[in-house]
């Protein structure tokens, strides 16, 4: 056993070449760039490439060509490349090429406070990309979680075909603790599904019986294939007929939202006898556990949900929650754009609050504290 | 009956295609489509990658391995798939918006990286798809929908653009002559670095009609008129050199390419070992 004090950003690339990856393009940016330093750093000492693009928008699109020949890719940005790289999302998720995207949030609009940390892109997230279309966005809470997150983001991107949004904070990404890298055989990687068909039968868009997704050839395999941003026909081809467009569209969406219970995960703390639950996630929830732990002692019953996976968001668990419970408070570094989404499923059982914060400072223990005991003594 | 080249390198099963007639795109990609034939590459081990525009259809109509991408972003795609597999040849069929004005960014650096890609600008001196803005290449003056009292913007020369950029095989041809445009891609193909060949391409539906250019067959004549070869122009005065289309073989000097120089990377790092 090696432990080793590690960086968030350095562990999400550690977690990265766990899982395979075998190529990184991006755009330095505030607060991500060690991500693509240390990728620079270790890529070719396994064989893999680095890139350093002109732009955002190239660092996407070059992620997915490598993908289409093969390699496991990834890029790293915060708010203003992410932005910028929603068009490429857009295209991986109708071409379902795989890859992983980080987004070390930062505040925003704009250039906002570029060191300053901000959960905020909650929603762009979700709906960064112009059109109907499901996503699978993570979100850890430590440096070990990065690691471990990482790998789930590739293995989850491989499965299912789909970009997949990694959401750090950047008091975690910057922030060093312990973490044991070597006690990992354990972990599982999932590699995409390739054909078993001959060429000539390859139907490059066409899922088989029992499949989630269609089997991916990678360019050079002797598949020869056509890729799109149009609506296709199985074969790949684009195609204006509405029937396809519908299906496809409802396809793309079906394969997250079908197997949600897959790609959820979440983590409770002290919730069974809870009366007050607190939602909370990434570096926020580290702060909602001190302040757990500080109420407790006071003879407060309260508990945390904390989703790991927040798009698809948890909804059967929230659902249970909001049952069970006489207050829930989402507590985000934002102006309340996971409370939208709590309240939306929980709301009509329970009363949802939001405690949110958009000046570039870190939610204290000591506020949740304070709108926790604000509410019981209303 | 197709001829033996469409049945051997089309996807019969998604002709015909959208172009209008009249259209010049067809002549390019039948002259890209000899070039790979001539040089003997196996279908498999050719990628075509398009962005968005009439010509970056073309990549749907061919039967290798194709990516038809987003505006603008067919030189990043096509980094990356060259990078993960330099074993492919990569060409990139672009448009003269696509490749110069949203995806500027990436035709300059793909030059000054020398990546092993062999970019064909069909420049048409429009946005046909959108039907009829004016481009980056759109002579002064000229008229657009989207410049009714002329062009005022000044014009990219795409080959002086790349070469001031890096690019190590740069070339210019017009649809007048497939036969210099197939010379071109072959040359193209064969420099290990990126290359550039510029093929002036006639829309009589947008360009042509804004422009009272004339029918298919008036343009054409005219890209006969007015190209003049490289050298024949380089001895004419200025007043002569008014109009003309210059063709040829601009710049062909190979520098080290970057792909390979990423392999013999890895390959220093696998022996420090």
């Amino acid at each position: 056993m090696t432990v080793r004090l590690m960086q968030g950003n350095e562990a999400c690339v550690e977690g990265a070449l766990k899982a395979g990856m075998k190529f990184y393009a991006g755009y330095p940016i505030t607060p991500s760039t060690e991500i693509a330093e240390i990728s620079a750093l270790e890529l070719p000492k396994v064989g893999g490439k680095f890139i350093q693009m002109e732009d955002e928008i190239g660092g996407m699109a070059t992620i997915i060509g490598a993908s289409v020949a093969g390699l496991k890719s990834m890029t790293a940005t915060s708010g203003p490349g992410f932005s910028l790289k929603q068009e490429n999302i857009g295209y991986a998720i109708i071409a379902e090429i795989p890859c992983v995207i980080v987004n070390v949030q930062r505040v925003g609009p704009s250039t906002g406070l570029p060191t300053s940390p901000a959960q905020g892109d909650i929603m762009q997230a979700r709906w960064g990309t112009h059109g109907d279309h499901s996503i699978i966005a993570l979100y850890p809470n430590s440096v070990k979680e990065i690691y471990e997150i990482t790998v789930r983001a590739f293995n989850l991107a491989e499965k299912y075909r789909t970009p997949v949004i990694l959401l750090l904070d950047e008091i975690i990404g910057h922030m060093r603790e312990k973490i044991d890298i070597d006690d990992n055989s354990k972990i599982e990687i999932i590699d995409r599904k390739k054909p078993s068909c001959p060429p000539e039968k390859y139907l490059a868009y066409a899922v088989r019986e029992g499949e989630i997704v269609p089997s991916m050839a990678s360019f050079g395999e002797g598949y020869r294939y056509h890729i799109t941003g149009l609506v296709h026909k199985e074969t790949g081809f684009p195609t204006g007929n509405e029937n396809v467009a519908e299906e496809l569209v409802n396809r793309l969406t079906s394969k997250i939202e079908n197997n949600v219970d897959d790609i959820v995960t979440y983590d409770e703390y002290l919730l069974e006898d809870a009366d007050i639950a607190i939602v909370a996630f990434g570096a926020t929830s580290r702060s909602a556990k001190k302040a757990i732990n500080d109420l407790r002692a006071e003879g407060y019953k309260v508990g945390m949900f904390r989703p790991i996976t927040i798009w698809p968001s948890p909804e059967k668990q929230l659902l249970e929650l909001s049952k069970n419970v006489k207050r829930i408070i989402v507590v985000e570094m934002n102006s309340g754009q996971y409370f939208l989404e709590v309240d939306r499923i929980a709301g009509k059982n329970t009363l949802v609050e939001k405690y949110g914060k958009i000046n570039g400072d870190i939610i204290k223990p000591e506020e949740i504290e304070a709108i926790v005991k604000e509410g019981h003594n209303a | 009956m197709p001829s033996q080249l469409v049945n051997d390198y089309f996807r019969q099963e998604n002709l015909p295609h959208i172009w209008c007639s009249g259209c010049g795109n067809g002549i390019v990609t039948r002259a890209i489509v000899k070039a790979i034939d001539s040089l003997g590459l196996k279908k498999d081990d050719v990628c075509v990658v398009s962005g968005i525009g009439c010509s970056s259809r073309a990549s749907g109509y061919l039967d290798f391995n194709t990516i038809h991408t987003t505006h603008g972003r067919a030189l990043a795609f096509a980094t990356g798939i060259k990078l993960a597999n330099p074993k492919l040849n990569v060409i990139v069929i672009s448009g003269d918006g696509d490749a110069s004005a949203i995806g500027g960014n990436h035709l300059i650096h793909a030059s000054r990286r020398n990546i092993d890609i062999t970019t064909i600008v069909y420049n048409n001196n429009i946005y046909g798809m959108t039907g009829g803005q004016y481009s980056p290449t759109t002579p002064c003056g000229d008229k657009a929908t989207t410049a009714p009292y002329g062009n005022l913007d000044n014009t990219f020369d795409l080959c002086d653009l790349v070469k001031g950029a890096g690019a190590t095989y740069i070339a210019r041809s017009t649809i007048y002559s497939p036969n210099m445009i197939q010379k071109q891609v072959e040359n193209g193909i064969k420099n290990k670095g990126f290359s550039l060949i510029e093929t002036i391409t006639s829309c009589p539906t947008y360009y042509g009609r804004k422009n009272k250019k004339g029918d298919a067959v008036q343009m054409l004549t005219y890209l006969r008129d007015h190209s003049i070869n490289t050298v024949a122009y380089n001895k004419l005065s200025d007043e002569e050199r008014e109009g003309k289309i210059v063709v040829g073989e601009f710049h062909n000097s190979p520098k080290p390419e970057f792909t390979q120089l990423y392999d013999e990377l890895i390959k220093s790092m696998a022996k420090e070992d």
